[in-house]
């Protein structure tokens, strides 16, 4: 009779960990990383410490260069802020990019014909529109999922591409800029156009830390915010509880995208001053990860983004002083998100080794 | 007529990368395993097939390098999701971005050790990887064109589905791969190893998609290195699966279908004005309309396999 | 099932431990089972049974002791050494493949290439022929009743040639006749010279069909006994570990007059069929009207479309004089009527598994305070009244819910919904899963609930309480009312033939 050997390595549940573990965990997972990340730039031949102090003086090197840094971390910021909102309800909204895209659009169309308007009403109009573009965009997919439920992860997934060619049909045709040589354009938006910079930086930061305490406060003191979390954890519970399911997934995915518009609108008016296609640039496809690793907490937030800023501009000067491409970035993000999501097995389970003598006695 | 016929050959070479990364996802949604890295794992066969057949001009070589790419990254997505339990959504979209981003970066540092400042295929591998010619059977009219004058992807394309076709329905492994899918607790209770089995399987789609990746830069791309050659066709290829009802045999008419929504703006049959955008939107608006007719129409066995985006623990309480 | 050893035992533990985190499931136990023998593994819920059980069929690793199969040391690591060593498994919550054909799920995992459909089919119904089975091996899992399904989990370890057999809980979804079928067909067994271990916690049929009893109590092996040599009484002290009195009060009400009246009542299942067909009955205040049915007989749809959770189809369902039908959670209650509801599923939708007891003391009330914010310090008053009123065992009102008990978990929701003191309380299922403790905790809540007057419907499975508990049963059939009868009056047997759809003048009118 045949009798297999108990396994070397099994799984097991563990007990709670203390907060400070928690944290000397993810510490660990982060430094695992960077280990990990070097071993990488060592196969190019290059010094990894050297290229990670490149990295680091890149992004602070000068007043400038940390304006310049805030500047890419703008749309990032705001954009994990908007999909946190979907992520609390287990809504997978993966439609950022898209969301961010029509926000842009929206404010856009005021930016490009109605640059007449007196500059502060404009500026909220534009912001208005920013929000109602992502937010439209983001009811599409929760009109689907809460009627029929359409799968919300594949759903936001395709709108992403749609908004991308809408761009390049408003490019292509009626948004043209007849004075632009060679390929189609959208032509610059006009000084008053233009969102003001504060601190040498546009302010989209405001927008950002604004939203930030608005995202705290109605995740987690508002009624809304409760419902929010009770269908996420449960449309059953939800329905028992008399709340109106299809409603809060609507209301909260208009939300959401409204956010990430706004993302979109302050990219547009703030850093590019037109419309182009890279308008969003996968800043969408990042926040989902901004979100992730900082677990839905909107200050977690905030620091991580600024770290993943930190990371693409600093790439950036990796390529002009070692040619090495500003991917990099990515590479890194995608390294540290794997060993962090590596790491979160060992707060719920650990590994247990086959005992001494174990197997057969 | 004959405009139509060079229509469909051109819909079945545009979708033979999609059928790829069909195949490669069926075969991991049917492991039970949502993998959202199909993108990722396209661009690292893409990187790799290429490359390789840039240094070593060998047509095989290539090919066996981007299944190993695609694997590797299929690998790093099961020890992940099987063995670390993390979120399969979470994982799969860093596997792309880290999968789109290692490929690109890799592809940027070759060109600047290229002397010539850019990277084309070479002579021998070119020749291997044209569209095959048979004597007289592709010489017959419209025949020989439709069915016997593709390159050899596409011949391995069609052979793979139909074994997976085979494979799923017909053999007892698949049969237990199927059941993991559905309900691994239910299937590790009937004696089947269900870690060991996800893993090949989630090795094995990571390798086919590679192989689609790889179509992208070498046929598509004319064997010349641009990055993000794959450009989105992994994401058309998950949305296919649902369009496919994860059937192998069905994935290859799913792919016929979006292969010539990709090519039919060149031919305008309608000789209508219509801007390029909007033909370029097509895949993704019929993808998204058939999410939300088969949310619709639910049906029970045409369905995604049950346990997809959960991870399975054996010892839940 | 012919190697008849009885010299050495089929199955001997000694000294198994199992640990889940900080919870000891399994505490150094000791159980032998012989072939040719029926062994019942009895203890309450939690008591560590089926932990066992899943170490023996390879699912779980113990932590700790010896298991010897025909007097051999093994490991089993997993189901594959289970299969090998002969034995079979058949779990309480089925593990099946819901979209696959008995067929399907009965080859499943079985060594060498997939047979001939043909030859597949012909084994099959060789072997229920054997063993008194009905089965149709090319029907699909989800199109089969829970009492099919279970006769596909007993031919998928028979097909493989099991001599060891474990059947977990496997009468707590049957009617008494399935259950007489079922025993029958494990008697067969015994012939056969298989060794068979059924977990229960229903004393009567431990006393019915088993040789012997090995009784767990909170993890450890408290005593083997002979079931001829041994009592109901007797056993319940040794799996509660205190004497208790088996006795459900039943006080009476004064002027038990009608309250709610159901009208015809159609209600369809998501999927279209009908969940209830024409249901007409009466319920009245200071009664329990207790629900008699096989599960998945239309309670879900009963308890839900009076709670105002589901469409009705047609009929009324009239609260005194004002008609329920179309309304929802919230007209009912700006109607001025209190239901309360604790449905079935109690983490899944009475309650917020992730969320502490203080968020889930709002889930009814969050909408009733001012202004956009949600009041959280009225809740947690309640959440720590309700723990001091009740005795729930939490170290905070703030853990989650989903890592209490089952018994505190149903304190909670009970908790929380007599506290809106409601005219009219359904409850589905209220003690599945709870200690015999923590279900007299519920039964006394219940019956306070009665005396002061409110309309009580207690959805049961267990006959034995039903009849004790309830004043009248109502008795569901297919989405039917089969009769509603006298609980004073009625017999198991009598409750049971109408469960399985002969009607009430049939089985009560020979008095």
């Amino acid at each position: 009779m045949s009798s297999g050997k108990e396994p070397l390595i099994r799984t097991a549940k563990r007990a709670d960990l203390p907060r400070y573990q928690i944290y000397l965990l993810r510490a660990a997972a982060l430094l695992l990383a960077l280990v990990a990340g070097g071993l990488f730039i060592l196969c190019l031949g290059h010094n990894p410490l050297v290229i990670y102090a490149t990295i680091i003086k890149g992004a602070f090197r000068s007043p400038m260069v940390i304006q310049a840094t805030i500047k890419i971390m703008i749309p990032l910021f705001i954009c994990s802020l908007g999909v946190t909102v979907a992520f609390k309800m287990r809504f997978w909204n993966i439609g950022a990019e898209g969301q961010l895209i029509m926000g842009a659009v929206f404010a856009s169309y005021f930016a490009l014909f109605h640059s007449d308007w007196p500059h502060w009403v404009l500026i909220i109009v534009m912001i208005i529109a920013g929000f109602a573009g992502g937010g439209l965009f983001g009811l599409i997919p929760a009109y689907f999922n809460a009627k029929w439920g359409t799968n919300e992860t594949l759903f936001t997934l395709m709108l992403n591409y749609i908004a991308l060619n809408i761009i390049c049909l408003l490019r292509d045709t009626v948004w043209a800029d007849p004075k632009s040589p060679g390929f189609p354009k959208i032509a610059r938006f006009a000084q008053n156009s233009q969102l003001d910079k504060l601190f040498g930086v546009q302010m989209g930061w405001i927008f950002g830390l604004i939203l930030l305490i608005f995202v705290f406060v109605y995740l987690k003191y508002t009624k809304h915010g409760y419902e929010i979390s009770v269908v996420g954890n449960s449309h059953g519970t939800a329905k028992y509880a008399g709340m109106n399911v299809k409603k809060i997934i609507l209301r909260t995915m208009f939300l959401s995208g409204g956010i990430c518009g706004i993302a979109g609108m302050a990219q547009a008016t703030g850093s590019d001053m037109t419309l182009a296609t890279g308008v969003a640039g996968g800043v969408g496809f990042t926040a989902i990860i901004v979100a992730w690793l900082a677990q839905l907490n909107p200050w977690g937030i905030l620091l991580v983004s600024f770290l993943f800023s930190v990371l693409e501009k600093g790439s950036t000067v990796i390529q002009s002083e070692y040619g090495l491409s500003a991917d990099c970035a990515d590479v890194l993000q995608g390294i540290i998100l794997f060993c962090v999501l590596a790491s979160e097995f060992f707060l719920r389970y650990q590994f247990v080794l086959r005992k001494k003598g174990g197997g057969r006695s | 007529m004959s405009m139509f016929v060079k229509f469909l050959v051109a819909a079945v070479g545009s979708g033979t990368p999609l059928l790829f990364g069909t195949l490669g996802e069926i075969v991991n949604e049917k492991a039970g395993h949502l993998n959202l890295g199909v993108e990722g794992m396209m661009s690292l066969g893409a990187c790799a097939g290429f490359m390789v057949g840039y240094v070593s001009d060998n047509f095989l070589l290539a090919l066996l390098a981007a299944f190993a790419a695609g694997a590797l990254g299929g690998l790093l997505y099961a020890v992940l999701t099987v063995t670390f339990m993390a979120d399969q959504n979470v994982t799969g979209l860093t596997l792309t971005i880290f999968g789109i981003g290692l490929s690109n970066f890799i592809g940027i540092y070759m060109l600047g050790r290229s002397e010539t400042g850019s990277l084309k295929l070479p002579e021998t591998i070119t020749r291997q990887m044209r569209n095959i010619h048979i004597p007289k059977l592709s010489d017959l009219p419209v025949v020989g064109e439709l069915l016997f004058s593709y390159n050899p992807f596409v011949y391995l394309g069609i052979a793979l589905a139909i074994l997976l076709a085979f494979y799923f329905k017909r053999t007892k492994t698949g049969l237990n791969v199927r059941a993991i899918g559905e309900n691994p607790g239910a299937a590790a209770a009937a004696g089947i190893p269900v870690t060991k089995w996800k893993y090949l399987h989630l090795l094995l789609g990571g390798g086919i998609c590679g192989i689609g990746g790889a179509y992208c830069v070498m046929i598509i791309n004319g064997g010349v290195w641009i990055s993000n050659s794959v450009g989105g066709l992994g994401w058309i290829a998950v949305a296919l699966v649902i369009f496919a009802t994860w059937s192998p045999a069905k994935a290859l008419f799913g792919s016929l279908v979006f292969g010539a929504l990709r090519v039919l703006k060149y031919y305008n049959f309608f000789k209508l004005d219509i801007p390029i955008a909007i033909y370029d939107m097509l895949p993704f608006l019929v993808t998204a309309l058939v999410l939300v007719l088969t949310s619709i129409r639910q049906s029970r066995e045409k369905a995604q396999p049950a346990s997809c985006g959960v991870n399975y623990f054996r010892e839940e309480r | 099932m012919s190697d008849t050893n009885t010299e050495r035992p089929a199955i001997a533990c000694k000294g198994i431990t199992k640990v889940f985190g900080t919870v000891v499931a399994n505490d150094s136990v000791d159980l032998q089972v012989k072939y040719g023998e029926i062994l019942a593994l009895l203890g309450e819920n939690g008591s560590g049974k089926t932990t066992l059980m899943n170490m023996l069929s390879g699912i779980y690793h113990p932590d700790g002791g010896q298991i010897l199969i025909d007097g051999k040391e093994v490991v089993i690591s997993s189901p594959i050494d289970a299969d090998a060593l002969g034995i079979g498994m058949i779990h309480q919550h089925f593990k099946l493949v819901e979209v696959q054909s008995a067929m399907e799920n009965i080859v499943l995992g079985t060594k060498g290439k997939l047979p001939k459909t043909k030859q597949l089919r012909r084994d099959i119904l060789a072997i229920s022929e054997k063993f008194g089975l009905e089965i149709n091996p090319d029907q699909k899992i989800y199109e089969m009743s829970v009492s099919e399904k279970q006769t596909v989990e007993i031919l998928k370890v028979l097909y493989r040639g099991a001599r060891i057999l474990i059947l977990d809980e496997p009468t707590a979804v049957l009617t008494p006749q399935e259950t007489q079928k079922l025993f029958a067909i494990l008697r067969k067994m015994r012939e056969e010279g298989a060794a068979v271990i059924i977990i229960t916690h229903k004393l009567n049929e431990v006393m019915e069909i088993s040789d012997r009893v090995t009784i767990l109590r909170k993890g450890k092996s408290i005593d083997t006994v002979i079931t001829k040599e041994t009592s109901p009484q007797k056993l319940t002290e040794l799996m509660v570990g205190h004497e208790v009195t088996l006795e459900i009060r039943r006080p009476e009400y004064e002027d038990p007059s009608d309250l709610l009246h159901v009208f015809h009542l159609k209600v369809d299942k998501p999927d279209g069929s009908a969940g209830l067909k024409d249901v007409n009955f009466v319920l009245k205040r200071g009664e329990i009207l207790g629900v008699a049915g096989v599960a998945g007989s239309g309670q879900k749809e009963l308890c839900e479309s009076i709670a105002g959770l589901i469409p009705v189809k047609e009929g009324a369902i009239l609260y005194e004089k004002k008609d329920l039908k179309g309304k929802t959670p919230n007209e009912i209650i700006n109607m001025g009527i209190h239901m309360s509801f604790v449905p079935e599923d109690r983490l899944g939708m009475g309650l917020v598994a992730s969320m502490g007891m203080v968020d889930n003391m709002l889930l009814k009330s969050y909408k009733n305070t001012k202004g956009p914010f949600v009041r959280r310090k009225p809740a947690r008053k309640m959440a720590k009244e309700l723990v001091k009123k009740l005795d729930i065992k939490t170290p905070s009102v703030d853990m989650p819910v989903r890592m209490m008990s089952g018994g505190n978990v149903q304190k909670v929701l009970l908790g929380r919904e007599i506290e809106s003191r409601p005219n009219v309380l359904i409850t589905a299922y209220p003690v599945r899963g709870l200690d015999i403790n923590s279900s007299y905790t519920i039964y006394d809540l219940l019956n306070q609930q009665k005396q002061k007057g409110v309309a009580v419907m207690f959805i049961g499975e267990d006959l034995d309480v039903l009849l004790a508990l309830s004043d009248r049963i109502m008795v569901l059939c297919h989405g039917e009312v089969t009769g509603i009868v006298d609980a004073k009056q009625a017999t198991k047997e009598q409750i049971g033939l109408m469960m399985a759809g002969a009607g009430e003048r049939e089985v009560m009118g020979h008095e």
